[in-house]
């Protein structure tokens, strides 16, 4: 298995505040890892950091063997690491279509293109209506983002990530303000998604046990900016304090 | 459908026009086709990217000095060199102050695009030598199509020759912006209008689609300013002055921004109640002011809005 993403020493302090502390996270081809830990633990924080929103105060990040320190959002999507967010995070205005096909033209290189047409453009359609078929979007194509209902909003976000071509996706709560009868079909949607489109890694911050245990290959407990475990499932079911710290319900 | 019947049956409208013999109205319509063009641009800032310019009056004084600078000091009259001219030089002075605009949004980027338009008006009022401060600078009746129409005086040239002229570089810009806007690029410029953290995420360099959205904002701004004082035959600082560059954002929310012909309805709407009010009262921007207010709080999305919705209603 060759390794996609190789953090080390990752360090993110917001004045006196430390955020992060020294994590380290590697993820390869084939793998489904989750980060979990109590709020305050980092977790969004490591995302960010991982994906370009916020640079680290120290560490060092490469993908495939390339360093990312200070590579924008952009110049991450072109190499094949793409993002979804926790709260919903759509084009209000733009309908299902429009907003897979940002996508759709930037992992095709139509950006530039200001002369052509894109309501002629059959590859950006093509790809564009087998993403929307992939998460059960297909007969929603035409309806404004703002018009969807929450559920199809949040899958929209994702399935507009998965329509960069990424090769590893993190995903921030991919089932978060999702009922719990919804999440496993969603988790479902996703890991079949990234199947199909050719997707090899994701990394999901999530708070639902039942997801983290029955989907990942490997969970990264975070607590107060520290990596307390990295393990797989049973591993992490056997570790005394990440159950009392992540798992255990806190008494008031 | 109904909005091709209705572009077609403006284009008509205006094709015919002259022929009916109100010079007056026709040469009326000169600085409407110079207006419709800037607006067009100004639109794609603002209707599309979501960046609204306060300084917009820069591109379009830029271009009228442009044709003043070429026809009276360096000699040169065709109309098509003056407007390439017009263009080069609205993308030589907006890549540059793009760059340091387009790193804000809202207020800030409002205000700094407003800084640079006054700016390039104390340029034009204080250096004397150029521009001739505040007498301005003669514009010379330009050659068109390689002639220079002497049988022609001057109103019959205006609402001749010069009429159809500028009426066929306003449709060209539409149908220009037309292709921009309905490009890849356009639909990363609505992406960073809608929300410009996830059109970053989502694959779009904001910056940079910015940046282009604001030199093609500026080359339509200087190309329709070039055309502009050709009528009068000057070219006078006041075309920089921030209220100049307030009444390109008024004709824009009167006509609406959301909708694609709006800004060039609004140029259109402006020109004749302008024309209609100061005609009956010195007041006219006191009734302008109200319109202004009646506009932004009754009908946001301006009067094309309005007919959308009309039409919508289906009445």
């Amino acid at each position: 298995m060759s390794v996609l993403l190789d953090a080390r020493g990752l360090t993110k302090r917001y004045g006196d505040f430390t955020a992060l502390d020294g994590v380290s996270l590697t993820v390869s081809e084939g793998e489904f890892v989750s980060i979990i830990g109590p709020n305050g633990a980092g977790k969004t924080t490591l995302v960010n950091i991982v994906t370009g929103l916020a640079p680290p105060t120290a560490g060092q990040m490469s993908f495939r063997g390339l360093d990312i320190v200070g590579a924008g959002p952009v110049t991450l999507a072109r190499r094949g690491l793409a993002r979804s967010f926790q709260l919903v995070n759509v084009f209000p205005a733009l309908t299902v279509a429009e907003t897979l096909a940002v996508a759709v033209c930037a992992r095709l290189g139509r950006g530039r293109r200001f002369w052509s047409s894109l309501g002629a453009d059959r590859a950006v359609h093509a790809e564009v209506g087998e993403i929307a078929a992939v998460f059960g979007l297909a007969d929603r194509l035409a309806r404004l983002a703002r018009t969807l209902p929450q559920g199809d909003k949040k899958l929209l976000d994702v399935a507009s990530a998965f329509a960069l071509g990424p090769e590893l996706i993190l995903l921030d709560e991919p089932t978060s303000g999702v009922s719990t009868a919804d999440k496993h079909a969603i988790m479902d949607v996703m890991v079949g998604a990234a199947r199909r489109l050719g997707v090899k890694a994701i990394v999901q911050v999530e708070h639902d046990m039942d997801i983290v245990f029955g989907y990942s290959d490997r969970i990264v407990a975070l607590h107060q900016g520290r990596v307390l475990a990295d393990t797989t499932p049973d591993g992490i079911r056997r570790d005394t304090e990440v159950v009392a710290t992540v798992l255990g319900k806190p008494r008031s | 459908m109904s909005l091709r019947l209705a572009v077609a049956a403006a284009l008509g409208a205006l094709a015919l026009f002259p022929l009916a013999g109100r010079d007056y109205y026709a040469t009326l319509m000169l600085p409407f086709f110079g207006y419709g063009i800037a607006l067009l641009g100004l639109n794609l800032l603002f209707g599309t990217t979501g960046l609204l310019s306060f300084g917009h009056a820069l591109f379009v004084a830029l271009g009228a000095y442009t044709a003043a600078f070429l026809t009276s000091k360096l000699g040169v009259l065709d109309l098509e060199v003056i407007l390439m001219a017009a263009a080069v030089a609205g993308a030589v002075i907006a890549l540059p102050t793009g760059l340091l605009c387009v790193r804000y949004v809202r207020i800030y980027f409002g205000m700094l695009t407003l800084a640079f338009g006054m700016l390039f008006y104390s340029f034009l009022l204080k250096f004397y030598a150029v521009t001739g401060g505040d007498e301005g600078m003669r514009v010379l009746r330009p050659r068109l199509l390689g002639l220079a129409w002497t049988s022609f005086g001057k109103v019959e040239f205006l609402t001749g020759p010069f009429y159809y002229y500028s009426l066929a570089v306003l449709v060209l810009g539409a149908v220009v912006m037309w292709r921009i806007v309905r490009s890849p690029f356009g639909l990363g410029l609505r992406a960073i209008r809608e929300n410009a953290g996830k059109a970053e995420f989502t694959g779009v360099d904001v910056r940079r689609y910015r940046l282009s959205a604001f030199v093609v904002a500026a080359v339509f701004g200087a190309v329709g300013g070039a055309l502009l004082p050709i009528p009068t035959g000057l070219a006078d600082p006041l075309l920089a002055y921030w209220t100049h560059s307030g009444n390109l954002v008024f004709m824009l929310l009167l006509g609406g921004f959301g909708n694609f012909f709006g800004p060039v309805l609004g140029a259109f709407v402006f020109i004749v109640l302008q024309d209609q009010v100061m005609s009956i009262t010195q007041y006219w921007r006191f009734v302008f002011g109200a319109i202004l207010a009646v506009v932004v709080v009754f009908f946001p999305q301006g009067l094309t809005g309005l007919l959308d919705r009309r039409q919508r209603a289906g009445t």
